[in-house]
């Protein structure tokens, strides 16, 4: 019985002959064009990378000529109007299909794009082609977006991060070492006032940032001018008090652009060197204040809110390495990108891929860490990752060997709920970094040392000692949802 | 002071650790000298956090290979400026990054006043913030000489 899985001889090839293929009426997306197995992408192309789960009886090939079609030109019939234009070059092509390992009914598709089909500097347009028709494509169970590789005439139309990673450490003066923050606890209900105290003990007692979490706007039990005006007193009186340059996300994200503005020029007016926005205000408001940030002088964090309903499963939705992408070029200066050992989802290997999207000059393929293709970035500015959820001062040598200095950890709950009070929270991660990137720089194996390294600094320092006490054994052992393809699956142990 | 109980400034990599030895110091140089960074010293008596340009001691040493040799340099510098503030600077050339890799305080004076923050009432509820360091109260000649 034929199930149409397999690509045969005989299947249907593309109809060259112009009478034939715009007679009125329906094709096949691999008659039409879509289809083009020996095509070469050209420098100048988009090349994605999709994982299409097609429905039963639905040929793979099929399948991707048919996403191919349906994020570029086609539709689902014949149209003359096609003929009005250089329909040959605009069809996007899918030009290789493969079985994903050990994933029967899933295929691989790679799709190239010409270069006229976007719009310089607009990730808003990129996406509406990418991913705005084609997910929800009824021969389709599902599909992903695995990975995308720009052309480097595409990213060239990009200003990217504002600040950047390198500015950024030359304006806080901090070198060598990861940066350290946390997020204000309770997520919600804090008044001005009391919200103010959290980051004055926070950034006192050695933290370089704290920061507004991402469902923090302007609610009833806290205005935002107030959580303004009472964290920037709490900035600067740590500041006075350790030399150094200190900083809190204040969160700037509302419900309309104009009152976004309005936020964000009051984090100004009040000296804070740097803004939050949460990812759900959409590419178009990310690089408004792009360039908003980058006028000012303002480092711009972005908190991924949202995207793991659309990227935690490997069968359908995207990729955060696309996100990651996408928002390097649509231009933050910080951006969460995983933990690995903490609450939240992100297999170590994957989560790895994902910093290397932000930090590199040139990405290059690492199928293990899921980087499917390599990523010439163009000088263009490199994002500071930001490890986030769940993580605490026991976990320093995993989160130092894991990522490297280039990274800002964020201990929101490992800083707020230390039995000694929150100043010994963040004296605590502060002595345990700055051991460990020592100790490192000293020669010593932090992945198997560093429990000893902790337990060496922590009697000098009580507060250190504490916090292993209170959290040494915890872990967030489970399976990964989306860990490589290419490497056997496992939950991060010690 | 209670807003700082150790009264140290805690700029750098490792302010939050104890004084380094000259031991401990080699191995950090070590480490920078293996990833290919130019080591530096710089000085000043105002580690204001805006303080960017300290005073250089010497130039950068692009072509000084050796630990032993770096810290020759910076035991020089501290007999020439005991009581100014030091650190060890790793600058990194490559493409891209082109800025300091590393910088860690190698030297104190013995007495660090700290920072006091002055506030300007501005409309609303507003304060203009600004930190100013009371050693530059006095002037250049006076700051650095060990007493309060």
């Amino acid at each position: 019985m034929d199930t149409g899985t397999e690509t045969r001889l005989d299947a249907p090839t593309a109809i060259k002959d112009a009478k034939k293929r715009y007679r009125a009426g329906v094709l096949k997306y691999r008659q039409m064009g879509y289809w083009e197995p020996d095509y070469v992408p050209k420098a100048t192309d988009t090349v994605c990378l999709f994982r299409i789960t097609p429905q039963e009886g639905v040929d793979p090939v099929e399948a991707a000529a048919a996403v191919a079609g349906e994020s570029s030109t086609a539709t689902w019939t014949v149209v003359w109007t096609d003929r009005l234009t250089a329909c040959d070059s605009y069809r996007a092509k899918a030009f290789k299909v493969e079985p994903v390992p050990n994933n029967p009914g899933q295929y691989f598709a790679w799709v190239a794009y010409d270069i006229i089909l976007f719009e310089e500097g607009s990730i808003a347009n990129m996406t509406a082609s990418l991913i705005g028709n084609v997910f929800s494509f009824k021969p389709l169970k599902a599909a992903r977006l695995e990975d995308i590789q720009i052309p480097v005439a595409y990213v060239k139309t990009f200003k990217g991060p504002p600040t950047g990673l390198i500015v950024e450490r030359e304006r806080l003066d901090k070198f060598g070492r990861p940066l350290l923050g946390a997020t204000t606890k309770p997520k919600l209900g804090l008044s001005g006032r009391n919200y103010g105290r959290v980051i004055y003990e926070g950034l006192k007692g050695g933290l370089d940032f704290m920061k507004d979490d991402e469902n923090i706007n302007s609610q009833p039990f806290m205005h935002w001018r107030d959580r303004f005006l009472y964290v920037m007193d709490a900035v600067n009186k740590a500041s006075a008090a350790t030399g150094e340059v200190k900083g809190s996300y204040l969160n700037v994200t509302a419900g309309t652009m104009e009152d976004m503005y309005e936020r964000a020029e009051f984090a100004k007016e009040l000296g804070s060197v740097i803004v939050m926005i949460d990812l759900i205000v959409g590419w178009t408001c990310i690089q408004s204040m792009s360039n908003w940030a980058r006028r000012n002088d303002m480092i711009l964090h972005l908190h991924r809110a949202g995207h793991g309903t659309y990227t935690r499963q490997k069968s359908h939705g995207v990729s955060f390495r696309v996100i990651a992408k996408w928002l390097r070029l649509a231009g933050v200066d910080h951006m969460h990108a995983g933990t690995a050992v903490g609450k939240l989802e992100g297999d170590p290997l994957t989560v790895q891929g994902y910093y290397n999207v932000c930090r590199d000059s040139f990405t290059k393929q690492d199928l293990p860490r899921g980087v499917y293709f390599d990523q010439d970035w163009c000088d263009l500015k490199k994002v500071m990752p930001v490890a986030s959820g769940g993580i605490h001062a026991g976990q320093m040598h995993q989160l130092l060997d894991l990522f490297g200095d280039d990274v800002c950890l964020q201990f929101g709950g490992g800083t707020i709920g230390h039995p000694g009070g929150i100043q010994a929270g963040a004296v605590a991660n502060r002595v345990a970094l700055e051991a460990m990137v020592k100790a490192r720089n000293e020669g010593l194996d932090i992945r198997t040392q560093g429990p000893e390294i902790l337990r060496k600094a922590a009697r000098f320092c009580s507060p250190l000692q504490q916090a292993l006490d209170t959290w040494g054994e915890i872990t967030f052992n489970y399976t990964p949802t989306d860990a490589s393809d290419y490497v056997p699956t496992a939950a991060v142990a010690h | 002071m209670m807003t700082n109980p150790t009264g140290r400034i805690t700029q750098g990599q490792f302010s939050f650790l104890p004084e380094l030895s000259d031991a401990e110091i080699t191995l950090q140089i070590e480490y920078g000298l293996k990833k290919g960074y130019a080591w530096s010293i710089e000085y000043t008596d105002d580690p204001h956090p805006r303080n960017t340009y300290w005073e250089m001691f010497g130039m950068p040493m692009f072509d000084l290979r050796d630990a032993a040799g770096v810290l020759m340099e910076l035991n020089n510098c501290r007999k020439s400026f005991p009581q100014h503030y030091m650190r060890l600077v790793a600058f990194d050339s490559t493409r891209n990054i082109e800025s300091i890799a590393m910088s860690f305080i190698v030297n104190r004076p013995a007495h660090e006043p700290g920072f006091a923050l002055e506030r300007q009432e501005s409309r609303g509820r507003t304060l203009r913030y600004s930190v100013r360091s009371y050693v530059s109260d006095r002037p250049e000649g006076e700051r650095a000489n060990g007493k309060a």
